[in-house]
Order: C-alpha cells, then structure tokens, then sequence
C-alpha cells in the first residue's frame, strides 16, 4: 500500500534538522513522494486542500446536472454528460491522491456529508437558465484551469500527477461552455438576455473562487513557502480578469462591473473590491443552494447503500469459493 | 472496499505505466472502475489492476544504502571510455 510507510515517516516529526531537510528539498524543486518523511503540517494541509479540491468535483456535478434532462439538444445533452462524467472522474482521482498521505477515503466521504468538510461555494448557487451550463463552463471551469494549471507544479506528487490529469481534461469544459455562450449570445435577442442573465449572477461568485484576499488568506504563507501553492489568490484572480474580459467582449456581453477599466500603466485590468461578507456567508451555509447541495449528496449516498452492500457479499462469495476450490 | 493501483499500457510496444488507484470489492470491479476511470480519452489499450497490499516497495529512508552505490561506478557507463575521432563505428 502507498501508505504502509506512515508510521516511519511520522517517527520524529518536527524536529528541527528534519524541518530544515524537507525545506531544502523543496527549495531545490524536488516532489515529495508518499513515503517520504513529511512535516504533519504539510500532511494536514495537504489532505485538507486535496480532500476539499475532491468534495468540489463531486458536488460541483449537480448544478450542472439540473440541466441534463433539459439540454436544447442531443448533442449538448451528450456533452454535458460527459463534462459531468469528467467532474466525477476528477474527484476520484483527487481521492486517491489524498489517500496517498494515509486519509481513508471513508472518512472523507464522512466528512462532507455530515458538512463537516468544506466544498468550493461557487456551487452553491443554482443554474436558473440555459446559459448557466455555459457560464459554468467558459467561468467557472475557466476559474478553476487558473488554479489548477498553478497545481500542476505543486511539491506533492501524487497531487501534481492528479492535476496534470485533470487539466488535460479541464480544456474541453471551458470551451464548450464557450461555445454555449457564443451560440446564445449570438442568437435572438431573448437568448442574448439570457447570456446576459447567466454572465451577471455568475461572475462575482466566480471571482471568488479564488479564495479570500492575500492580506486576509489564513493558509497562504506556508503553504507557498511548501510550494503546495505557487501563486497568491490575488494574482491568479488578476490573470483570471484579463484573460476573461476579452472573452466577453467577444461574446458582445457585459461585464457586471462598473469599475472594470483597462489600466494602462499596469497592464491588467481594474476591478471592483470584491464583497468579502458574501463570500464568508456561502462558506457558513447560508448560500441560496446549500442545504439542497448536502440533501442531493446524502441521498445518492444513501440510495447506493444497497449496491455497496451486494458487492461486498458478492465478493465474499467469491473468496469463499476460492477457499472451498 | 480494497485499494487497486491501476497500471496503463497506452500503446503497444510502451510499458504499462502507473496512473492512480481506484476503490473495489473484487479484481473484476477494480478492472471495469479502471476502464471507466482511466481510460475515458483513449489513455490505454491495455490494464494492469493489482491489490495495493500485494507490492512490495523500497522504504524511502533505504535510498542512500540502495542507489548511491552506483554514483561511483561511472566506468559502467560508455562515455568513461573517449577515443580519438579516427576510431569509427563503435
């Protein structure tokens, strides 16, 4: 097993000179591997960070699955299924990475169906219309490959491997979400408003994403001094910005902000200070979808019970036969 | 649920290659959650699923006694042996 190192790499924890070891090779951009000795608090924050990144690819499945059975057309419902194919996929492999540092993936499971652990707030708002599977996409997605493709260089291997992964994959759900926006933005003036619509309620939340301002970010300094992060929220917010704005401009779509102005002197754009209070709302529980999210999560949790139990008796059976045979 | 470490061959003629774990009560589920988890995108042609109890692994604290034994053996490597340009073909 990955984890059958644990105990040794645990012998000793913190003691200065094995601190000072672990730095360097971080410093000299070397991948830790499971079984290497780990400060706790690098494990702790890593399986906090992973099993969080999981719990959002799982739950951020049912936004978009509100609109698998009333896709406008075959093909767009054959993609969103398998974009939300991806997203279980990418939980899975997430998962698994965190496993690697001695987590049970149970105990995960537990965690974010009592609410105990934490899942992106972005999905805890709803998808009102058909434009939201494209803003989705082109943002939400769009949001997350600027975090992620930051992730591909993370210290902890099986963490890195999972995101080159899951960034391969990621591309094609931003574009098709694009490619949504294009075609309503496009069309008749009803579509176009609701292109409008999607945009309006859908950016602010996504500028969250990025997590709280690096002056208030309580996780921020060791964990870039770990290179379990390689950039600050606020700069991948920025590059985020500038990338997306064009993109919009394109669409022929507005931006809901009055303050967005390209600044010459900087080169990037110019924002409105985000609202912080909103933010830390959702994160309590207090978003419009939450308690729907948690029932959705439980309830596919508990409908499966069934099915786990008859594998686990299917399998016994069969060890059963073997002993007999 | 048992822990299977998933293996990839992507092509013929390439080794398997280790791609992540899935989660299964038996070996055959191991193999369908693989197929369905690894391989969406055309990744492999070919799995290996194997019970993550069943390898057997170096311990990270023996890399020095297992590998740097080799750092001064550089007469194993061919350019510890440099001719004049004349010699040809070998």
């Amino acid at each position: 097993m990955y984890s059958q190192g644990l105990r040794d790499s645990q012998a000793g924890d913190d003691l200065p000179e094995l601190l000072e070891a672990f730095q360097k090779r971080i410093d000299a951009e070397e991948k830790i591997e499971p079984r290497d000795w780990m400060p706790s608090a690098y494990r702790k924050t890593l399986i906090r960070q992973i099993s969080q990144h999981a719990h959002s690819e799982i739950v951020g499945q049912l936004p978009e699955a509100n609109w698998v059975s009333r896709a406008p057309t075959l093909k767009r419902k054959l993609i969103l299924l398998a974009k939300i194919q991806d997203e279980a996929g990418h939980g899975l492999y997430l998962y698994s990475a965190a496993e690697t540092l001695g987590e049970s993936r149970h105990k995960m499971f537990e965690d974010l169906l009592s609410g105990k652990a934490k899942y992106s707030s972005i999905f805890n708002y709803p998808t009102l219309n058909w434009a939201d599977a494209g803003a989705v996409g082109w943002l939400v997605d769009g949001a997350a490959i600027m975090n992620q493709v930051a992730l591909c260089r993370t210290s902890y291997g099986p963490y890195s491997r999972a995101m080159v992964r899951i960034c391969k994959e990621e591309s094609f759900h931003q574009r098709q979400g694009y490619a949504i926006m294009l075609k309503m933005a496009k069309g008749s003036s009803e579509q176009k408003a609701m292109a409008q619509d999607a945009l309006n309620r859908t950016w602010g939340p996504s500028l969250m994403m990025f997590g709280p301002s690096d002056k208030d970010s309580t996780h921020s300094n060791q964990s870039m001094k770990w290179k379990i992060k390689r950039f600050s929220n606020d700069d991948l917010r920025q590059k985020f910005i500038d990338a997306t704005v064009p993109q919009a401009e394109y669409l022929g779509l507005t931006i809901p902000d009055k303050n967005l102005k390209y600044n010459d002197k900087t080169g990037h754009y110019d924002f409105s200070e985000i609202i912080w209070d909103e933010l830390f709302d959702v994160i309590k529980g207090n978003g419009p979808c939450n308690q729907q999210r948690m029932d959705a999560r439980n309830k596919a949790y508990n409908d499966g019970a069934w099915v786990r139990e008859a594998a686990a008796v299917y399998a016994k059976k069969l060890n059963n036969k073997k002993e007999v045979a | 649920m048992k822990l299977y470490e998933v293996f990839l061959r992507a092509k013929a003629g390439l080794s398997h290659k280790h791609v992540g774990s899935v989660h299964a009560t038996d070996a055959q589920m191991a193999m369908q959650n693989a197929r369905d988890l690894y391989t969406r995108r055309e990744e492999g042609e070919s799995i290996w699923v194997v019970d993550s109890t069943q390898i057997i692994s170096s311990n990270p604290t023996d890399k020095a006694a297992y590998f740097e034994p080799a750092e001064d053996k550089i007469y194993r490597h061919p350019s510890f042996y440099p001719f004049d340009k004349e010699v040809k073909n070998i």
